[in-house]
């Protein structure tokens, strides 16, 4: 990837992380964690490495992505309207009744969401019908599957890891937002997920593990997992939960915190004064 | 009777659809054997997926199925697919409005040798919550069979109890039968029976029998499809009649008799008499002993006859001052 490029990726995570503290914080309340630590991988899938045409958000032959953590559906909505899916206006209407963006994604509301999700743990099963039916349909294009640290705690994760090993999904690239927290604390203290790679790799998935806020490291995997032969993909990224939001970044509290738009504002004028 | 078993003619009818409809794709848990889809297998292996003994990755997966196109069916026993699935199917598949074709094998009573673990005496009530949901019951094999191509042309999730095993056959190939609307079996002025299923329908056409030589004049109504309920029919019937016996292989509370009486509640109030299974759980027996011993029989439906007959004459009497 070319420095240019990777400053280009690096500015418009900067105006997607601002948009999403801009909208919870409108609203005043929302999962501003794990929201924060996606932004980087969002960025590079949206802007650098899926086929999608905002115009036309179902177009067969496109990419498809399961944001199986749908609580950070904020950090989506706001990629997904600066992608030009739906207008930005529609960023203040985040929770409020009858929106089109809800707290966790809907594939009936929001332009550009592939998946429903929200109940943690069915994503994945879900991205593995999609990788199915791709296969059936002879679309040559990816999956793509978002999930949380804490969520991995929940057992239809595994079930769905057997299952995409065995229907030898190689379109099904999967990553774990391994921020480290949970609602109730540290995930190593609340329930421990470690050893990841080990437990994706004994699943029979081609693992990596890389730093998920690192353009250049995002890049370059997403490349080489796209190569793989016959097995689904995982990809761990190290995060920040927060990552970006001077109030929020790495506090135990950040899960789903409430914030006053004037925080926000603050926040926000920090990032704008950070360089890229 | 059927030359073929009920799980034969399912298998049967999803190749004869999937022939034509390259969408159709079977999933099972592990009960492959048990539903009889192998034939589905050889046909169409491509669009066959077994994903071992993982309900809640079955019902998950048959939602990204349908969100990528396709029109899955998915069969596992109907305590695993009501019981074990109920989020997956609830969040994934309905919430999601997807087209998820859930099939809960081996309904309430019919589980039999395997006994109370796996006895559903309470999918079609937990099913009923569904907001939208298509829930329906064959009662032989010809209606499975019709039953079934029209849930896969419904867009939207479906759930049907399917009774694997027996070749009853009520119906003839010409009769015509409408997923959501109730098929009248027989004829009768001085009371309804309501039943649903392979168990059931049949109990209560012998029932009516015995009524009828005790000079008591039955009406059975199959209701094969428990959501949406054939109001219209009911009403019709609850009017004509006067009272109601509404039979199910099911517990009393949120099925066909709850869905019967919450409407006649707002509608109609008529007199309502249950034959089901009444706050237990399921255990270990032969069908018949079963039958016996949750009162699913047609010496129950008569005794329940006269009882919401009873009531009906007390309530004329009233009305009559």
């Amino acid at each position: 990837m070319s420095n240019i490029d990777l400053k280009e990726l690096k500015e418009k995570a900067k105006e997607i992380r601002i948009k999403t503290i801009d909208s919870i914080g409108f609203l005043g309340v929302g999962h501003i964690g794990g929201a924060m630590s996606i932004i980087e991988l969002l960025t590079i899938l949206y802007y650098k490495k899926m086929k999608i045409d905002p115009i036309n958000p179902k177009m067969a032959d496109r990419d498809k992505l399961v944001l199986s953590k749908g609580h950070a559906g904020p950090a989506l909505y706001c990629t997904l309207a600066d992608k030009g899916f739906f207008p930005v206006k529609w960023l203040h209407t985040l929770n409020q009744g009858g929106t089109k963006l809800p707290s966790h994604c809907d594939m009936n509301m929001t332009p550009g969401i592939d998946m429903t999700t929200g109940s943690l743990g069915q994503g994945l099963s879900s991205a593995i019908g999609l990788a199915l039916s791709m296969r059936l349909d002879n679309i040559d294009r990816n999956v793509f599957a978002i999930i949380g640290d804490g969520e991995s705690q929940e057992g239809q994760n595994w079930e769905a890891a057997m299952a995409a090993s065995q229907f030898k999904l190689n379109n099904l690239i999967a990553f774990t937002d391994y921020n480290k927290m949970q609602i109730d604390g540290y995930t190593k203290d609340i329930m421990p997920i470690d050893d990841l790679e080990a437990k994706w790799k004994a699943f029979g998935w081609n693992t990596y593990r890389i730093n998920g806020h690192d353009f250049s490291a995002l890049d370059n995997t997403i490349d080489s997992a796209r190569q793989s032969f016959d097995k689904p993909i995982m990809i761990i990224l190290d995060t920040i939960k927060g990552k970006g939001c001077s109030f929020a970044e790495g506090k135990l509290n950040n899960h789903n915190m409430p914030f006053t738009y004037e925080e926000a504002k603050e926040a926000i004028k920090i990032l704008e004064e950070t360089n890229v | 009777m059927s030359e073929k078993d009920m799980r034969d003619v399912y298998t049967e009818t999803l190749i004869e659809m999937a022939e034509t409809n390259e969408n159709i794709c079977v999933m099972e848990a592990d009960l492959m054997t048990a539903t009889g889809t192998k034939p589905f297998k050889e046909k169409f292996p491509m669009r066959t997926f077994n994903v071992g003994v993982a309900e809640a990755n079955l019902v998950g997966i048959a939602s990204g199925l349908s969100a990528g196109g396709k029109i899955p069916f998915a069969a596992t026993f109907g305590c695993f697919a009501a019981r074990r699935t109920f989020d997956q199917f609830f969040i994934s598949a309905n919430y999601a409005q997807q087209n998820v074709k859930l099939v809960g094998t081996d309904p309430g009573v019919s589980a039999a040798f395997n006994g109370g673990t796996h006895m559903p005496f309470e999918d079609t009530g937990l099913m009923r919550c569904i907001p939208n949901l298509v829930i329906f019951e064959p009662s032989d094999t010809v209606s499975l069979k019709k039953l079934i191509k029209q849930a896969a042309d419904h867009k939207g999730s479906t759930y049907m109890r399917l009774q694997r095993k027996g070749k009853n056959s009520l119906y003839k190939e010409s009769d015509k039968i409408v997923l959501g609307k109730g098929n009248v079996l027989k004829e009768g002025s001085d009371v309804t029976i309501i039943a649903s299923g392979y168990v059931m329908v049949p109990e209560a056409l012998e029932a009516a029998e015995l009524l009828g030589k005790e000079g008591i004049k039955a009406a059975v109504i199959d209701m094969h499809t428990i959501k949406p309920l054939d109001k219209k029919l009911i009403l019709e019937y609850a009017k004509k009649t006067g009272a109601l016996v509404v039979c199910e292989n099911h517990q009393k509370a949120c099925g066909l008799f709850a869905a019967v009486s919450e409407m006649l509640a707002e509608e109609l109030p008529t007199p309502v008499q249950a034959v089901a299974v009444e706050d237990k759980f399921g255990q270990v027996g032969t069908l018949e002993y079963l039958q016996e011993v949750y009162g699913l029989t047609a010496s129950n439906i008569v005794e329940k006859t006269k009882k919401v007959l009873e009531r009906k004459q007390i309530r004329v009497g009233v009305q009559n001052g």
